[in-house]
């Protein structure tokens, strides 16, 4: 301030002061805003209480339970084949990948094993539940940014996927199909062909995905660098499925782990990737979708003959033992841990549910970000109240 | 409308008004759980298109609502939340009840945490029934309603006669009993 004049160092100083002034009078105070329980970016019934500071957020915390149905109880006073139709509802977008861990849980504990062709069949079915869960995701992220178009991309084209699951299990989205031993029923008349043309479609909707909202230039400039969780913190909260792998943590069951499913016959890509932000989640499922579009094409391709279900006997006793099975689901890793004392039903079942993990991290990765991307972040974890609260 | 305060109202007017009101209602969509994922489908997909039956789903709050749609499971912590909704809607207000499980509980009739049925809650017009409904149920549901509007007799309420929603008779679809 040496060459200014002396009217200017004042005038200077002056406006200083009333900068100060006016910092202290537009001092905010800390707001708390209520998100939920009721609002769109939930997928459902969750809500969030977050502290405001101005536009940023100070701490938030997610408030579980209006969605609590009380599986875990109900799970002690049903049969071994009721079970399934509860189970189906847990992450109802994917419903049958819910059923086959407990299946295999309790296939496991009675020594039985499924032949090939339901094995086959059930990874197909998984798969199927896994595209048409993803798909409604890449829409509803849309929705999420202000783009509604992407939305009715989704509702279009899952609308096929849920028609090849009606055709095999006559409901379109709670098949309840899934039986100790096998599957109830055997694909009808034209299911291979038919299910060739939808994923052919499904990969033309991902493409359509990608240049509608992944490549669009505002999706980008509001996700890329929000909601970095990194790799060790994505460890630490148990965080698990597209969730993780976009942390750069290369995790994925199908691969990693031996169950009587027909994921060891296909050979497919484990996408990951480094960064560990919206974006980065949203790209990773994306690519999973494409890459469950080309499963199901190989499980087709090789799909055995024979019978569909095991000799089982008419009323199902499983033998006491505990039994832990966990699989690879649209979400994450979803397990069951079923405790059989000899009964016709469990004696006591844990359900693992992959967004409750995935949801924990909420108060983590919220602190300090603003307002709009609360939800941008929130939208990008992806979870399903179904799955949190159970 | 003096006519309508004194009890009588001009049947072409009342026919005229019936039904403007069954073809531009707002519906609030309460989704709970899986079977938001219908109501989405069929309020919000190219293949079912709601809008071509006159409704419209997307208002800003309960508060500009004439119908809503609880479809999904109410948990007893949820409660307070759905019998504030309906507090909020101006009258006439209708509610149709979608799924088994706003209906009567559904799969959950025997858990401790679920309201066995949304009927204990706020009075329902029309149960939709399955787990989950197909979209085309739920448009049946809300062709029915549309019905039962154009035959209302506006001017009851001012005659003295209870046009409470508790007194209207329910319709099932697929029930059986029509408007
Ligand atoms: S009625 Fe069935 S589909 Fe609908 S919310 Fe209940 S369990 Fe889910």
């Amino acid at each position: 301030m040496t060459d200014l004049s002396e009217r200017q160092q004042l005038s200077y100083i002056a406006g200083q002061a009333a900068d100060a002034r006016l910092n202290v009078e537009l001092e905010t105070e800390g707001m708390t805003l209520n998100i939920g329980p009721q609002h769109p970016a939930t997928h459902g019934t969750l809500r969030i209480i977050v502290r405001l500071d101005g536009e940023q957020v100070v701490w938030a915390e997610p408030s579980c339970g209006y969605m609590h149905r009380g599986y875990e109880k109900l799970t002690e006073v049903r049969t071994y084949p009721q079970v399934t139709t509860l189970v189906n509802r847990i992450d109802w977008l994917g419903s049958f990948a819910n059923e086959v861990p407990f299946i295999l849980a309790a296939e496991k504990l009675m020594e039985i094993e499924a032949p090939p062709r339901a094995q086959w069949i059930r990874t197909i079915l998984f798969e199927l539940s896994r595209i048409a869960n993803i798909s409604l995701f890449l829409g509803d992220l849309g929705v999420q940014l202000g783009a509604v178009t992407p939305a009715f991309f989704a509702f279009r084209d899952r609308e096929h996927v849920l028609n090849l699951i009606e055709s095999v299990t006559g409901g379109r989205f709670h098949p309840n199909f899934d039986r100790i031993g096998g599957l109830k029923d055997d694909l009808p008349k034209g299911f291979v062909d038919e299910t060739r043309r939808v994923m052919r479609k499904m990969r033309t909707y991902c493409d359509e995905i990608d240049d509608l909202l992944i490549g669009n230039e505002i999706f980008q400039a509001r996700t890329r660098g929000v909601g970095i969780i990194p790799k060790d913190v994505a460890l630490q909260y148990g965080l698990s499925g597209a969730n993780l792998r976009a942390s750069g943590v290369d995790w994925d069951l199908r691969r990693d782990q031996v169950v009587p499913m027909a994921w060891d016959d296909v050979d497919f890509k484990v996408w990951t990737h480094p960064d560990g932000d919206s974006f980065a989640r949203c790209w990773v499922r994306l690519q999973e979708t494409r890459e469950a579009t080309k499963i199901v094409d190989q499980l087709l391709d090789g799909l055995p003959a024979g019978p569909v279900m095991a000799k089982v006997p008419r009323i199902i006793k499983v033998p006491a033992g505990e039994a832990w099975v966990s699989t690879e689901n649209p979400l994450g890793e979803m397990g069951y841990y079923v405790v059989s004392k000899g009964d016709l039903g469990p004696f006591r079942v844990k359900i693992r549910s992959a967004s409750f993990n995935n949801i924990s991290v909420a108060p983590w990765v919220l602190r300090g970000v603003y307002v709009p991307d609360v939800i941008t972040i929130l939208a990008s974890l992806y979870f399903i109240l179904g799955d949190i609260d159970r | 409308m003096g006519l309508v305060d004194r009890g009588r109202m001009p049947g072409a007017i009342e026919k005229l008004m019936n039904l403007g009101r069954s073809y531009s209602m707002w519906v609030y969509q309460w989704g709970l759980a899986c079977c938001a994922i219908e109501m989405g489908a069929a309020f919000a997909s190219p293949r079912y298109d709601v809008m071509r039956l006159g409704v419209i789903p997307l208002p800003a709050s309960p508060r500009q609502a004439d119908l809503v749609v609880v479809s999904g499971t109410v948990t007893d912590k949820m409660a307070p939340a759905v019998l504030r909704l309906y507090d909020q809607m101006p009258e006439p207000k209708y509610v149709i009840s979608m799924g088994s499980c706003a209906n009567c509980g559904g799969p959950y009739w025997d858990s401790y945490s679920v309201t066995k049925g949304v009927d204990q809650l706020i009075p329902v017009d029309i149960y939709v029934p399955g787990c989950p409904p197909r979209p085309e149920a739920l448009l049946e549901g809300i062709v029915l309603l549309q019905q039962r509007i154009k035959h209302e007799d506006m001017a009851a309420k001012w005659r003295g006669e209870t046009t409470e929603p508790l007194r209207r008779e329910p319709i099932v679809v697929g029930g059986g009993n029509v408007a």
